[in-house]
């Protein structure tokens, strides 16, 4: 569906991209992870057409991305972290104007404002709506056009956790309708949650990919079963047949808490191989 | 031609609820009907705040209301969601600029209530062609603008110039010779004619450099700028 062989993408003397290459299947969510100014959102601009690249190959529905018609492009829907609504316009007019665009029928702009919970809002003028409010209209803008490929760039960036697993919910709906969804992100739950598959972008690199889960397995260089006994202690046993006995005694004398295997999340992940954290930048900023 | 009309329609829902952008449109037809109405003076030229006010809409409104509607969507990042959207830069400026130039005709017909019947199809001619060059004018500087701030410290001054020289040159004969070289003064004085047959070569060589200028001026713009 998506496919890209050694892009790279340089700002005057910076290079934000560096030989990225990426192969996205139908049907699938993808997540790019990296801090802010990781280059996440270049590589967006550059796989959706908006911004051109130094060197490589992109592809989209097998086609190269400047070989894209006004028709496969309106199979393509595009939630831009920094994209706008008109604020004047009522929520049901700001969805008409991109009706009329894609010639899409009136009918869909209330199906889409259901879906997204904005129904009772329909006629609110979008200055009123709040900030979560905001990111739904936008996401009903591109659900509308019903798109095969929903890039979304930090879909859920600085919202709260109510509207995050909302917008989770629909997320996976789409893609369960076989919408294939590349998504941007620098919250490791986030992706841990909604992708089949990611990648680690760093400093313009990709440091690793995969399905999370199978990241995490990979990166599990302690294999240790943490233990935390009621008594307040905390034991770490190896992963083996000989630490099941002691478990299972522990287990059967009522002394457990909690316990917990030791597999790294993305986040740890990510730090063991880049020294930094997801997250660094955007805790600044709303620090 | 479909996102042209898009963009007509989108504008005219949205400038019912902009009262900056709707006063601009409002504001000189009105004060026309009001002052050619209320005030009567002895040896007061026929028409004169017909031929004032019109020359002032000509110069003020498709400029100001041109750059503040592209500015305005460069900053809020809608203008971004629409060219994702598959609508081409040139559907959109050309959406923006008919809209613009439909409304402010509608203007000039109000103004145009006190002529004569027989003065009218001169009167809107000269309207139309100021229109015109105001908002290839008005487009240039919110292209050049990346927010609404740049565009109105842009807009003012260009606006004051064109729309008010033509008023201060009717008082002073230096501010007259400068004057005559914008558009705006010229159409002022073939307002004043007010016939085909009245029509200098000098006016004519003027008002063509002054829009061949605009028009330049707007293509340079958007092939340096762009809409981004």
């Amino acid at each position: 569906m998506i496919s890209a062989k050694g892009i790279c993408k340089s700002f005057a003397d910076k290079e934000v991209l560096s030989g990225i290459d990426l192969d996205i299947k139908p049907g699938k969510i993808f997540g790019l992870l990296g801090p802010s100014g990781a280059g996440k959102t270049t590589l967006i601009r550059i796989i959706t057409g908006q911004l051109g690249f130094d060197s490589g190959e992109v592809r989209v529905f097998a086609k190269p991305v400047n070989e894209l018609t006004g028709d496969d492009k309106k199979k393509i829907g595009i939630m831009m972290d920094d994209h706008g609504v008109y604020d004047r316009l009522s929520c049901t007019d700001n969805l008409k104007i991109f009706a009329d665009i894609y010639g899409v029928p009136y009918s869909e702009i209330g199906k889409a404002l259901k879906e997204t919970g904005l129904a009772d809002s329909a006629k609110k003028p979008a200055m009123k709506l709040s900030k979560g409010m905001r990111a739904r209209l936008q996401l009903a803008r591109v659900f509308m056009v019903r798109p095969k490929i929903l890039f979304l760039d930090e879909p859920t960036s600085g919202l709260d956790p109510m509207t995050m697993k909302y917008i989770h919910k629909l997320i996976l709906d789409r893609r369960d309708s076989g919408c294939t969804v590349f998504l941007t992100t620098h919250n490791m739950e986030e992706a841990a949650v909604l992708c089949d598959e990611v990648a680690l972008l760093n400093e313009g690199k990709i440091v690793d990919r995969g399905a999370p889960s199978e990241i995490c397995r990979r990166y599990n260089h302690q294999k240790t079963i943490n233990i935390h006994l009621k008594t307040g202690e905390d034991i770490s046993l190896a992963h083996g047949a000989e630490s099941a006995e002691k478990i299972s005694s522990l287990i059967e004398q009522g002394k457990v808490e909690t316990i917990h295997s030791s597999e790294p999340t993305l986040e740890t992940v990510f730090i063991e191989l880049t020294g930094r954290k997801l997250e660094a930048e955007e805790e600044i900023r709303y620090a | 031609m479909r996102n042209v009309l898009v963009i007509i329609k989108k504008q005219l829902k949205d400038t019912l609820k902009n009262k900056t952008v709707l006063i601009q449109f409002i504001m000189f037809p009105l004060m026309t009907l009001v002052m050619e109405n209320a005030i009567s003076l002895p040896d007061m030229p026929e028409l004169f705040f017909t031929k004032l006010f019109s020359v002032m809409y000509m110069g003020m409104a498709p400029l100001t209301s041109a750059a503040a509607i592209i500015s305005e969507e460069k900053e809020k990042n809608t203008l971004r969601v629409l060219m994702m959207a598959n609508v081409k830069p040139w559907e959109y400026l050309l959406g923006v600029g008919t809209y613009v130039w439909i409304l402010c005709m509608a203007g000039a017909g109000i103004m145009a209530t006190g002529l004569p019947a027989a003065d009218i199809p001169f009167y809107l001619g000269v309207m139309a062609a100021g229109f015109v060059i105001s908002i290839a004018l008005g487009a240039c500087i919110g292209i050049f603008s990346s927010n609404q701030m740049t565009a109105t410290s842009l807009f003012v001054p260009v606006m004051l110039v064109f729309s008010f020289s033509p008023m201060l040159a009717m008082f002073n004969d230096k501010i007259e010779k400068v004057a005559r070289i914008f558009y705006t003064q010229q159409l002022r004085v073939l307002m004043n004619q007010m016939s085909f047959e009245g029509i200098k070569p000098e006016s004519i060589m003027i008002l063509s450099v002054n829009a061949v200028l605009a028009i330049a001026l707007f293509f340079v713009a958007f092939k340096r700028k762009g809409l981004e």
